[in-house]
């Protein structure tokens, strides 16, 4: 039976499986990277879950947008340069977006990832095609706002598909920001790390939701 | 290429320690706050603070610009990384004495968020912040999209009227005017001839075949204007105020301009004082007035080879503030 809503101790517990998932991943990411930059990308992904999972670890959240501002913080701090700035930013947006929200369902989704992706396109100034992780998040977001009313495991799985097909659709294109971009076409035929790393996140969230 | 030996600890600790290096260098006068930053340690109440900051590995820059009349503080981040908002933050509340604080640092995406997220913490803390971005390199985008320029030696000269204005200013507005002022009036081009090296590991930041010159390549080896084959300072030294002189701000007859001369790491004293000889007469041609030259490695990376050249132009005011006294570990003028 999955879930079409969850309480504070669920948000918790999702994002510490998200934590986890981006733990376990960093050899991937870190060689998705390497094919596009300068590979560094899946080490602080790494070091910023694991400031997050000690985050939510700790506990004593008061509300479910403080457990996503908590992460957000928590990897903001930890990792510095542009990617610290853009995934704290991912989290600490949208975690804004679910202020007074007492469950996390379809709803609170389309808002959170809505406020996403308007902060993390305002902190890097990049768009869609970009070759960045707005490839995979703005998709991600769209779908999440058709999907806002289904039950929340339903909704997950489709923004799931949607930043899978960003990931791979950022394959094509050619790098306007970070490292990637002294590549330019070099780069062409492989996914950006950052993008990859969002739909890791939401994978996670899908798997969680899913489970009874 | 084989790879430059280095005197260090741990490769991954090189950021932390040169921190607490730097900081015994100022013997008291500065101190180190949080977990990466270098504040002046007496700065009196009603000051508006100047706070400068980004990635390591450049030294001097940024965090050797912190002292007397220069920048009363500066946020330190891993090597060549933005440091994190909450390292800004630190830093802000530990420069803040009520007046504001301006951000001063180079243009780079990852400094511009970071620097962002720590003003809007900062913000949090009503903590008034303004920030003025470094764009000096003519040879890094066209003059109509200064915003994408990056930030390189002409650093020193703007965060030398900045710091001196903000010993003096009672607002931070008028803080923000001055600098903005000096940012707007200074005008730089480098010239890459070697690489530096990724201290972790050893790696160069960037390829250039050997004999070759990068003609407006950034700091970090980005991409210049054109390659070429190396050649001698007489040559070099046309070329590059050529570069200058053909961007928007208007060089005339009777300007006084502070003229700095940055090596970027491994390029001696004596290459930039043959380029100086060869300098000065071109700008007298132009009837340009040298008001102060200044020579030294101040913006480096690393061992990297190479120089660039800097011309602030000056007006009364600028004149007022470039005649104060400054100390630092990076820059000091009597």
């Amino acid at each position: 039976m999955s879930k079409s809503q969850l309480n504070l101790d669920e948000v918790v517990a999702m994002l510490t499986g998200v934590t986890e998932k981006i733990i376990a991943s960093e050899p991937e990411l870190s060689e998705a990277d390497r094919n596009i930059g300068d590979g560094d990308h899946g080490l602080g992904m790494q070091r910023g879950m694991t400031a997050a999972k000690e985050k939510l670890e700790a506990g004593g959240f008061a509300s479910i947008d403080k457990v996503f501002m908590g992460v957000g913080m928590a990897m903001m701090s930890s990792m510095g340069g542009a990617s610290g700035a853009i995934f704290g930013t991912l989290f600490r947006n949208g975690g804004k977006a679910l202020a007074g929200k007492e469950v996390f369902d379809s709803d609170g989704l389309a808002k959170l990832l809505q406020a996403a992706c308007e902060g993390v396109q305002a902190r890097g100034k990049a768009e869609v095609g970009d070759k960045t992780v707005v490839d995979a998040l703005s998709p991600a977001a769209k779908k999440a706002q058709e999907a806002a009313g289904l039950p929340l495991a339903e909704a997950l799985q489709s923004v799931s598909d949607a930043a899978e097909t960003g990931v791979e659709a950022s394959k094509d294109m050619v790098a306007k920001f970070g490292r990637a971009k002294s590549l330019g076409e070099g780069a062409l035929g492989h996914p950006d790390a950052g993008a990859l790393s969002f739909s890791y996140i939401v994978q996670s969230m899908r798997d969680y939701a899913a489970q009874g | 290429m084989s790879k430059t030996p280095k005197i260090i600890n741990d490769p991954n600790h090189c950021a932390a320690e040169l921190l607490d290096g730097l900081v015994e260098a100022y013997d008291g006068e500065a101190k180190k706050v949080g977990s990466g930053s270098i504040v002046m340690t007496d700065l009196p109440q009603g000051k508006v603070a100047l706070l400068v900051g980004g990635g390591s590995g450049h030294e001097p820059i940024y965090h050797g610009l912190v002292g007397k009349n220069m920048a009363d503080g500066a946020a330190c981040g891993d090597i060549f990384a933005a440091p994190p908002p909450d390292i800004v933050l630190e830093a802000t509340q530990a420069v803040d004495r009520g007046k504001g604080v301006l951000y001063l640092y180079g243009n780079y995406a990852g400094d511009v968020m970071n620097f962002d997220m720590g003003a809007e913490l900062a913000e949090d803390e009503d903590i008034k912040v303004e920030t003025v971005l470094i764009w000096d390199d003519v040879a890094s985008a066209p003059p109509d999209r200064k915003e994408d320029r990056r930030g390189i030696a002409g650093l020193v000269l703007i965060v030398k009227i900045a710091g001196a204005a903000a010993a003096t200013v009672d607002s931070l507005d008028e803080l923000v005017r001055v600098t903005t002022k000096a940012r707007d009036n200074t005008r730089s081009v480098g010239v890459a001839v070697a690489a530096g090296s990724i201290p972790a590991t050893g790696a160069p930041t960037f390829e250039l075949e050997e004999g070759k010159m990068g003609v407006g390549m950034g700091i970090h080896g980005e991409k210049g204007v054109r390659v070429d084959t190396i050649c001698t300072a007489d040559e070099l030294a046309p070329q590059l105020l050529d570069i200058i002189f053909g961007d928007d701000l208007e060089f005339n007859e009777g300007d006084e301009v502070v003229l700095f001369i940055n090596s970027l790491g491994s390029t001696t004293q004596m290459e930039l004082l043959i380029l100086n000889r060869a300098l000065k007469p071109i700008l007298a041609a132009k009837g340009i007035v040298v008001y102060d030259t200044v020579i030294g490695d101040i913006v480096t990376c690393q061992e990297m080879a190479g120089l660039s050249v800097s011309l602030m132009k000056l007006d009364d005011e600028l004149k007022k503030y470039w005649d104060m006294p400054c100390q630092s570990v990076g820059y000091s003028k009597m």
